[in-house]
């Protein structure tokens, strides 16, 4: 068994089918990367993962049991990073662990929270408001709230997808770093393509919604650490990165076809998956 | 300079903008900008009270009571005078007892020595000043009273939806009655709960606090309520991934994201409060500005509507000062609700 494992998953929002028929096997310690486009239901699915939703079929487990709702072994990066606007940096980080580390004594927890902090590079931040940061500056107090949670799995609800292109290159190497250092089990949800294939050992993409399913995953053989300048001429990085663009655009297509005939729901698709 | 900039950070925070322009000519700041502001926010107000005092004198003479002819400005004004001149002999009289009691004791207590002085207090007519701060102290009163009941329900109100469709129809029912209908009842129910042989306030003060409270608390429950149902989902999010307590979410999450609302409701409640508060006093009979302006009207001197306009000016201008200081308030505890995105 798989250690986070999707089992025929369906989520619906009233009428609307918003994820259709979904298995996913991650093990322990891997990287997946979910792309797919805006509107697809990439964030429902990564509610689900962190249990803030519950399916409406099918089954969440993680390490064998199953997901009945959230809680602080599956830290989450929301993609509006969720800062308290009226904590500073080092307060937000200290809401998580004081909460989930009660019995530390108090110069643990907070030597604990500087070391987050140190490890996105924010220590001089410490004492600001997030509004008074930058949006890539917000995202990184996020990332070490989660990671100061100390979680089993890391959920990254599209983290870069608001960010600026330098910025996002940046925070993508050191979500690269420190995922080499302590390789937790990290789920990704994104709309770039590249971004998956510089972090991910798989990725899998997703159809457009109504009613989305994942597509083939696909295996990342790159080596690591993944540079983004020599990536950019490795043959193996551009093929791998039109088969899954083209398999993306493809989907997009056969869905824009087939969504004016509205045709009877198809049966769900079963994604090939190895485990 | 850091400390003029401190000055001016401070003057926009209490809401004096008025400053902000002269504080900026002192640095030599675009000159001809501060100019115009100062046009803008001193000269226009300036222009407008001028108009206003001229209309003012122009029908005070030509309009005639059965008690004389209405007061322009200057007999207005003499009244107040009047009456700060009155307050000061009033402390004089009062100082004058005091020491003619400290002397007599020190002759009471040679003559009888180990016997006890009777010490007795002053018993002079409250002065107009004596009035405004009474008037305060029962208007606050009635609002820490009202806080203190709309701000929990408030919150229970955002926090469950079946509370609040139990609440609604009934807050939404009391809301618009006028202090005047809930006066009587509030002083007969007084009169019968509140018996004490040696109580602490008066029973008319009781009375003029509670009608306070019960007009002022709307506006702070429905606010509370708002703000705290309207709290951001993500928020709501991380108190769920992080398994808050029900008591650290409240302390946390709910009541500092509810603040700014809480507190434009305590503004709009102390407001409301202190309106309430002048037509309370007048029919419990509570010393203060609203007893006050009855007595004056009960009078029926000459002076009668000079001495009642100076009321009205008076609550005004406090009416205005407290607004001011709760604005302040309001300023300090908002957060930017844009920072988050």
């Amino acid at each position: 068994m798989a250690f986070l494992e999707l089992n025929g998953v369906s989520k619906n929002f009233g009428h609307a089918s918003v994820l259709r028929g979904l298995d996913l096997h991650i093990e322990r310690g891997e990287f997946v990367a979910i792309v797919g486009f805006s509107g697809s239901g990439k964030t429902t699915l990564i509610n689900l993962l962190a249990g803030l939703l519950l399916p409406d079929a099918g089954t969440v487990r993680l390490d064998g049991r199953v997901v009945a709702g959230p809680g602080p072994d599956r830290g989450v990066v929301f993609q509006n990073y969720s800062l308290l606007p009226w904590l500073t940096v080092a307060e937000n980080i200290a809401l998580a662990v004081d909460s989930l580390f009660p019995s530390w004594t108090a110069a643990r927890r907070s030597e604990h929270v500087d070391r987050h902090l140190a490890m996105v590079n924010l220590s001089a931040a410490r004492d600001k408001l997030p509004r008074q940061l930058s949006g890539g500056m917000r995202q990184r107090v996020s990332v070490a709230r989660a990671l100061a949670m100390d979680p089993q799995v890391l959920l990254l609800d599209e983290p870069l997808s608001a960010l600026d292109a330098l910025t996002r290159g940046s925070l993508q190497s050191e979500i690269a770093r420190i995922w080499a250092a302590d390789r937790k089990t990290v789920v990704l949800i994104t709309n770039d393509v590249d971004e998956g294939l510089l972090l991910a050992d798989r990725i899998i993409p997703m159809t457009p919604g109504p009613g989305a399913t994942l597509g083939p995953e696909i295996r990342v053989p790159l080596s690591r650490p993944r540079d983004r300048k020599e990536l950019n001429h490795d043959a193996e990085f551009k093929r791998l990165r039109a088969s899954i663009t083209s398999w993306l655009l493809d989907a997009a297509a056969r869905r824009k076809s087939a969504a004016p005939t509205r045709l009877p729901a198809p049966p769900a698709l079963i994604p090939i998956t190895l485990s | 300079m850091n400390l003029l900039n401190r000055l001016i950070a401070f003057c926009e925070a209490t809401g004096l903008t008025v400053l902000v322009p002269l504080i900026r000519l002192c640095r030599a700041e675009e000159p001809r900008t501060q100019f115009s502001a100062l046009g803008r926010l001193v000269g226009l107000p300036l222009v407008g009270g001028l108009v206003f005092l001229a209309l003012w004198s122009a029908a005070a003479a030509n309009i005639h009571t059965s008690i004389g002819s209405l007061p322009g400005p200057t007999q207005v004004w003499n009244q107040a005078v009047g009456l700060v001149r009155e307050h000061n002999a009033e402390r004089r009289r009062e100082k004058a007892f005091y020491a003619r009691q400290a002397e007599l004791r020190v002759r009471y207590e040679k003559a009888f020595p180990g016997r006890h002085w009777p010490a007795r207090k002053y018993s002079g007519a409250p002065t107009y000043f004596d009035e405004i701060l009474t008037s305060l102290e029962t208007v606050f009163a009635g609002f820490l009273l009202a806080s203190l009941i709309a701000v929990p329900i408030g919150v229970l109100c955002g926090l469950s939806k079946g509370f609040f469709n139990t609440v609604n129809p009934y807050v939404q029912l009391f809301r618009p009655v006028s202090p005047l209908a809930w006066l009587p009842i509030v002083m007969i129910l007084v009169s019968a709960l509140y018996t004490s042989k040696d109580p602490l306030f008066a029973k008319s003060f009781v009375s003029s606090a509670i009608t306070v409270a019960l007009c002022s608390l709307w506006p702070t429950l429905v606010n509370t309520a708002i703000g705290v149902g309207s709290i951001d989902p993500d928020h709501l999010n991380v108190a769920r991934v992080l398994r808050l307590s029900w008591w650290v979410r409240l302390r946390k999450i709910v009541l500092p994201s509810a603040l700014p609302y809480i507190f434009t409701g305590l503004r709009l409640s102390l407001s409301v409060g202190w309106m309430v508060l002048i037509a309370a006093e007048m029919l419990a009979q509570n010393p203060g500005l609203g007893k006050f302006v009855w007595d004056m009207f009960q009078n029926g001197s000459s002076q009668t509507l000079a001495l009642i306009m100076v009321a009205v000016f008076t609550i005004g201008i406090i009416g205005f000062i407290l607004d001011r200081l709760m604005l302040t308030l309001q300023q300090l505890v908002s957060y930017d609700r844009s920072a988050n995105r």
